[in-house]
């Protein structure tokens, strides 16, 4: 009966009774008052919004605490709320370990790259690696790879949309989810167009407070249930888990299967830790702040929040599999993506579930306009101003084109949610850690770091990891070749099973390209005769350790 | 000898600072502290995920009830990130910003000698 309500595709069925969960009219009535506030904040943020400093970097006039609400607002995706949720929730511990990386990895930023980072750049990620190299190539190769990496990141969250939208809103036929990922995009461009960094930060921040104190109450709610006990809301999970239950507080239920499992495991670890300090869009936060003082105190709050956050993620998802049940969970419209929603409306009814809905929207919403900024920025400010025009354009013409470029990225990531809509798109996001890990975080430590790293050196890492990160990819089991043992079904990106031209066995390919990214940078770096730039290192290295010379918040 | 007199006719107000010995304490205070700390919470960091992905039975030893040596170790991560997070911040806000601040003046004023 259920199964077939899903073939049907019925807006959330449950198993036990196939009753409508939840009201989307509630869901869509508390996200479009979310859209009308920070619509107002975004307008009147944007009075301000003259210079490329403004429209960029915020007039680098955010406090450490603002940057770290609004980093947490960036980085907690849909992907990693609703995502970590349910596979808490289906795989028990093995869920755990994703938020386990993804929070360790801030201490890369926080130690080797937040304020270096912020005292040596002015509004992108080549601004650092390009500052005592060779401009034009390294601002090349550091663009094409900051928008490779947004690419996906984008790709990822749009198509998310579509799932969401069946999930949240009731919304099944492919033109009517095609018809909100089109709305969310065009809002995203709006955001961006007018509130430029400014109230794209802004709506991270509103987003980050709502998500958290959202599901703060959910965990607490949860927990007040087992008489605040984590034991006992485990047992409470292992209980419904019936038959295997006891695998959900054992590591292995989802990595365990075999050897190559688990260095799939290990790989992907390896990319979650060394990824996130590499991901253009949060590095891009760090210049909306005066100082690098600043800049490590938005690493150390963004640190709190996230922590928090994902200790959150564990009652909840721990709370789902408890009080809702893993056969429910599967068997809704949106699969482990619904663990969360469905446990909002087992806890608090309509109202819950709207909000928790309407959140995930804005989370969307938030990180995808996040992205576009950085994106624009990457285009205009490196490859138009600094590639194209050698560095002589006017900032009014340089913001101009980014503008433009922000319609041009965001119609791109309708049209690219609308035609990923329903694919399996998942590791699109893990292709994003492992490129940024590959490609960019070598350089930017070289370059931080070794006095003798030059051009040849970061093009080879850039481009190696960049290319190989993403080679491996193709040719491994998540492209082509992966049939699932039960029911002969492709589990793949491409569907026909016929199709195989898997050869790399893992699904991740940090645990390669990573290596290989650092040990290009470093080979290609020996094998030049290029002579470093020593005046350009020193006023770097002392640059970025004192902040002097850096560029300072615009005042109005 | 002669090399260095000639060097420090041509070199820049940043490369003196670069050679102060103020500036070479703080960087090398810096890399004292960041380095073996990065090499700690990476090496803590893997020997989890390595515990995790290869020794099932250890991780899944009942402490208490439900509570798994594996899950105490996953919270373990979370405890030392933060402790991490505040020593750092602790460190760099005592020890290191009234040097760089120092410093900065003197080069944004065009003090240095």
């Amino acid at each position: 009966m259920t199964a077939a309500a899903v073939a049907a595709g019925l807006p959330l069925a449950t198993a036990a009774t196939s009753e409508q969960v939840g009201s989307p009219a509630v869901n869509i009535g508390i996200f479009v008052a979310f859209v009308l506030v920070t619509l107002v904040i975004v307008f009147r943020a944007s009075r301000n919004n003259k210079t490329a400093a403004d429209y960029y970097a915020a007039g680098r006039s955010f406090t450490g605490p603002q940057n770290g609400t609004a980093i947490a607002g960036d980085y907690l995706s849909a992907a990693s709320f609703l995502g970590i949720a349910g596979a808490i929730a289906l795989n028990g511990y093995d869920g755990f370990l994703y938020s386990i990386g993804f929070l360790v990895a801030w201490l890369v930023a926080l130690l080797l790259v937040a304020e270096l980072l912020r005292n040596t750049g002015r509004f992108t990620m080549a601004d650092v690696l390009s500052f005592r190299l060779r401009q034009r190539p390294v601002r090349m190769a550091a663009a094409i790879s900051t928008l490779a990496v947004v690419f996906f990141y984008l790709l990822a969250q749009m198509a998310g949309a579509g799932g969401l939208v069946a999930l949240l809103l009731g919304v099944t036929s492919t033109a009517g989810q095609g018809l909100v990922i089109a709305v969310v995009g065009a809002l995203m461009i709006l955001y961006v167009l007018v509130g430029g960094m400014k109230g794209t930060t802004w709506v991270q921040i509103i987003k980050a407070i709502l998500l958290i104190a959202g599901s703060a109450v959910m965990a607490l709610w949860v927990l007040a249930q087992f008489g605040f006990n984590l034991s006992d809301l485990l047992a409470g999970a292992v209980a419904a888990g019936g038959e295997g239950g006891e695998a959900l507080i054992e590591p292995g239920k989802q990595y365990g299967v075999s050897a190559l499992t688990q260095l799939d495991f290990i790989s992907l670890a390896l990319a979650l830790v060394l990824g996130t300090a590499g991901l253009p869009h949060v590095l891009m936060r760090f210049y909306t702040v005066p100082t690098g003082q600043e800049a490590r105190r938005s690493v150390v709050w963004a640190i709190w929040l996230i922590g928090i956050f994902y200790l959150i993620t564990l009652v909840l998802g721990y709370g789902a599999g408890a009080l809702v049940g893993p056969e429910t969970i599967r068997s809704a419209p949106g699969g482990a993506n619904s663990a969360a929603p469905l446990l909002a409306y087992e806890l608090g009814g309509v109202v819950l579930l709207g909000f928790i809905s309407a959140v995930a929207f804005a989370t969307i919403l938030a990180v995808v306009a996040g992205l576009t900024i950085t994106a624009a920025a990457s285009f205009a400010h490196d490859i138009y101003a600094n590639v194209i025009k050698h560095g002589h354009v006017n900032p009014d013409g340089e913001v101009r084109v980014a503008r433009i470029t922000v319609v041009g990225i965001g119609l791109l990531a309708i049209a690219g949610g609308i035609f990923a809509n329903g694919q399996n798109i998942a590791f699109l996001v893990a292709l994003a850690f492992a490129v940024a890990a590959s490609a960019n975080l070598p350089t930017i430590i070289y370059s931080l770091f070794w006095r003798r790293f030059n051009t040849s050196g970061a093009l080879w890492s850039m481009y190696g990891g960049l290319v190989s990160a993403i080679v491996l990819i193709v040719f491994s089991p998540v492209v082509s070749g992966k049939v699932d043992p039960v029911t002969g079904d492709s589990l793949s990106m491409i569907r026909d099973t016929a199709v195989d031209f898997a050869v790399f066995p893992l699904s991740n390919p940090g645990i390669v390209s990573i290596p290989l990214g650092f040990l290009l940078g470093a080979l290609g770096t020996v094998l030049s005769r290029e002579t470093p730039d020593l005046e350009r290192f020193a006023q770097m290295e002392v640059r970025s350790l004192t902040g002097a010379g850096s560029e300072k918040a615009t005042v109005h | 000898m002669s090399e260095a007199l000639h060097t420090a006719e041509t070199e820049t107000d940043y490369q003196r600072v670069q050679r102060s010995q103020e500036f070479q304490e703080l960087r090398s205070r810096f890399r004292r502290f960041v380095f073996p700390m990065t090499a700690f919470f990476l090496t803590w960091y893997f020997l989890y995920a390595l515990l995790a992905a290869y020794a099932h039975d250890f991780m899944s030893i009942r402490v208490t009830g439900t509570i798994t040596v594996g899950l105490l170790f996953g919270l373990g991560q979370f405890v030392t990130t933060f402790a991490i997070t505040m020593i750092y911040a602790r460190w760099a806000n005592r020890r290191q910003d009234a040097v760089a601040e120092r410093l900065r003046e003197h080069i944004e004023k065009g003090e240095v000698r």
